[in-house]
């Protein structure tokens, strides 16, 4: 059996404006031949504007297990949103 | 169990309980991962397999409009076979090692490309029948409980419904063709009518890994409830082109409003299944020789991307 490709993960742009979302991921030898993949596999039916891919062993992720301490510090500040301060009454635009 | 495992199962199923999708590097029991292994794989090895009963025709395709139609749905499969593939991956197997579970007769594919596409009408009848029973399975799959297997099954969902529809088009313009035509479609749906409600797998009284998929909302409705779904959305259709659904026990029931049907021949599927179809041979031989056959192109290319790689460096 082959020793596999690496892994890409591919993102798409499927509107102007829009930003690019992770569709899935391919098998490919190198950066080029994973772009012509992705496009073979995700994106079929015209409608993609751009396509971006990258080795999964190179992206850096947070794991669950940081849900609690990693994300703690913007969990505590209900002063960032706007319904922590109060206004008077009939006020308008603020 | 420890009671550390005991804990994070109870958790788990909470999640599950509540809606919650899980996702690649959650916590979840080793039963769940084997198990969407299992189907995601076999989903896979389906679509990839499923490519050649319909590819057998893409050169006799009777006219450019019919050629161009199929040679987009091949592709499709072949697309749909990555998206799960990718997805599979995500629960750590890698892509050679599916690979070589069908390959070596290892891992199971859907029981309907185990039988042959005889006559154009064929291409009609597994693109109304074959994909609309799978639409029906997929639809449900795309609100699984694991995020990547929910999202592929999305994905396919949004590009089956054009495999349907041509072949619902095809049926319907033989129908209503000559006598010949006629007799061409109705002996194709003849053929496949059985095998399409084989599809949903055995009925839910043989069917021992139901529960357990059902509770991690892996399968969200039992094999039986969509095979009658799929019946129910069937009938109206082949009634609608004239064309009569192979069973003479098909009848409304204006109580449950399901259209019952008769006895599947569960035998057969078991056979099937066994690897004594008439083109399991068939089939498997043309994955080895695709497999084989394109060896030297994926090496090319690993070749090239080591060369300018070393370029780079250098």
């Amino acid at each position: 059996m082959n020793a596999t490709e690496p892994l890409w993960e591919v993102f798409l742009r499927e509107k102007q404006g829009a930003p690019h979302e992770h569709a899935g991921s391919v098998h490919a030898a190198d950066a080029e031949q994973a772009l012509q993949n992705a496009r073979d596999v995700y994106a079929r039916r015209g409608r993609v504007l751009s396509i971006w891919v990258v080795q999964t062993s190179e992206i850096a992720a947070t794991s669950p297990s940081d849900d609690g301490p990693f994300f703690e510090p913007g969990n505590e500040k209900a002063y960032r949103h706007p319904q922590f301060y109060s206004v008077p009454r009939g006020i308008k635009g603020v | 169990m420890a009671v550390d495992e005991k804990a994070k199962l109870a958790a788990f199923e909470e999640r599950i309980a509540n809606g919650e999708k899980i996702e690649p590097k959650d916590w979840m029991p080793e039963r769940y991962r084997k198990q969407l292994i299992r189907m995601i794989s076999q989903h896979a090895h389906s679509e990839l397999v499923g490519m050649l009963p319909e590819g057998n025709w893409i050169t006799r395709a009777p006219s450019l409009r019919r050629k161009l139609t199929l040679l987009a749905k091949v592709q499709d499969e072949a697309g749909h076979g990555l998206y799960l593939y990718c997805a599979a991956e995500t629960l750590g197997i890698d892509r050679d090692e599916m690979t070589e579970q069908l390959l070596s007769g290892k891992a199971k594919y859907s029981s309907i490309f185990n039988y042959p596409t005889l006559t154009w009408a064929d291409i009609g009848t597994i693109g109304w029948l074959v994909d609309g029973a799978a639409i029906v399975n997929q639809t449900m799959l795309a609100k699984c409980s694991y995020g990547p297997y929910a999202r592929a099954n999305l994905r396919i969902c949004k590009e089956e419904n054009f495999h349907k529809r041509q072949g619902y088009e095809i049926i319907s313009i033989m129908a209503n063709g000559t006598d010949a035509q006629r007799r061409m479609v109705q002996d194709a749906v003849d053929r496949w009518w059985w095998p399409s409600l084989m599809m949903f797998g055995p009925p839910d009284t043989n069917s021992p890994n139901t529960e357990e998929l059902m509770r991690w909302k892996v399968k969200l409705k039992s094999n039986d409830d969509l095979r009658q779904r799929f019946v129910n959305l069937t009938v109206p259709q082949a009634r609608a082109v004239n064309v009569t659904l192979p069973d003479p026990d098909l009848k409304y029931n204006e109580e449950t409003r399901n259209w019952e049907f008769g006895e599947i021949d569960w035998d057969e599927f078991y056979a099937v299944i066994k690897g004594h179809g008439p083109m399991n041979r068939e089939r498997l031989e043309a994955r080895r020789s695709a497999e084989e056959r394109g060896q030297w192109v994926r090496e090319a290319a690993r070749a090239y991307a080591a060369k300018k790689q070393a370029k780079e460096v250098a």
